[in-house]
């Protein structure tokens, strides 16, 4: 099925994308409600909210570029160094605009 | 289980704080906004239809996906495949919060989850794993990274060229650096070290091999079975041993 990207057509398909996102926003609450938490799944909903974080920016660095890398990888000593998110991530971003100047 | 009170107050005044709390972050999200309206009106969509899909939408990396899939026609269904593969994350995201989100009443509960984004939830996420409940960097942050989206786009579709190769600044790396700051400030704990080493493992293997943008979801799920048979001992050990 296809859509003409007319002016009601590219309405549709704005109106399509919204309601997944919708869905997506409210499906992972909706699940919840009816789930008794015990203490595991607990365990799992809070060990799932960090593994979140890694699982995007792992495969970030592994297919990025140099400039990529040097983010990551300054934003994370800086942050274990310091404790302050803002100067890790402002270092993570000088680092790559620096390495994509200079190669 | 008790009856459901609803005891989480929203606070005026600490929505405020976290809308000023996540401004300079959105400012580069005003960056990304642009390079969105640029690329949208590039693939032949109208200044408002963009400014419309930035307004409802509200999802970075699938409107950059859907555009690069608009033409005189567009096929449905990839588009909603596409669409929520990408924004999958937002089902996990949305499901980490519940603890909290449980003790809000049911409309206001779905009203914040309007905002959820990466950066919000992260902070709110983090914070929560530290023993502290914060909603309210749901809304207040949500707003400022909303409209700073929808001014980087009206940007972008105005003044397209204002900023033409935002990667050359290593702009395109503010939200993974961000993420990793708030990972890296959490709780680090053997059992999460191995979590997170799952979770890379898993997310790098979908990646490869699994469709595309399905990665994040399956390297966030092998994280959380490390947390569902290995469970924190220190704090449950003495009063909920056995079976939960």
């Amino acid at each position: 099925m296809t859509i003409e990207t007319t002016t009601t057509g590219v309405l549709a398909l704005i109106a399509i994308m919204a309601l997944v996102t919708l869905i997506t926003r409210f499906g992972g609450v909706f699940a919840m409600s009816f789930v008794r938490i015990s203490p595991r799944i607990e365990s799992f909903i809070n060990t799932m909210a960090s593994s979140v974080l890694i699982a995007i920016v792992v495969p970030m660095a592994f297919s990025g570029d140099a400039g990529a890398v040097a983010a990551l990888s300054v934003t994370a000593v800086t942050m274990l160094a310091l404790r302050k998110p803002l100067p890790a991530i402002g270092a993570g971003i000088a680092a790559a605009g620096l390495v994509r100047y200079l190669f | 289980m008790s009856v459901a009170s609803y005891a989480y107050q929203i606070q005026p005044h600490k929505v405020r704080q976290e809308f000023f709390r996540l401004f300079p972050i959105s400012l580069f999200v005003v960056a990304f906004g642009a390079a969105f309206g640029l690329a949208a009106t590039q693939q032949g969509l109208l200044p408002l239809e963009a400014m419309l899909m930035s307004t409802t939408v509200f999802a970075g990396a699938s409107q950059f996906a859907a555009t690069d899939m608009w033409g005189t026609e567009v096929s449905v269904l990839p588009l909603i495949a596409v669409v929520f593969a990408i924004n999958s994350r937002h089902l996990l995201m949305g499901a980490s919060l519940y603890p909290m989100l449980k003790d809000v009443a049911p409309l206001k509960r779905y009203g914040l989850l309007l905002f959820l984004t990466d950066a919000n939830w992260a902070v709110s996420a983090q914070e929560y794993q530290n023993g502290r409940r914060n909603l309210e960097v749901i809304l207040g942050g949500g707003l400022v990274l909303w409209l700073a989206w929808l001014v980087g786009t009206w940007l972008g579709v105005y003044f397209g060229g204002v900023l033409q190769n935002p990667k050359s600044l290593g702009l395109d790396m503010v939200l993974g650096c961000f993420l990793l700051a708030m990972a890296l400030g959490g709780k680090k704990s053997p059992r999460v070290l191995v979590a997170w080493g799952v979770a890379a493992l898993a997310s790098l293997a979908a990646w490869k091999w699994l469709p595309p943008h399905t990665h994040v979801v399956a390297g966030a799920l092998a994280g959380g079975l490390i947390g569902y048979f290995w469970l924190d001992q220190p704090q449950h050990a003495e009063q909920e041993e056995g079976p939960a």
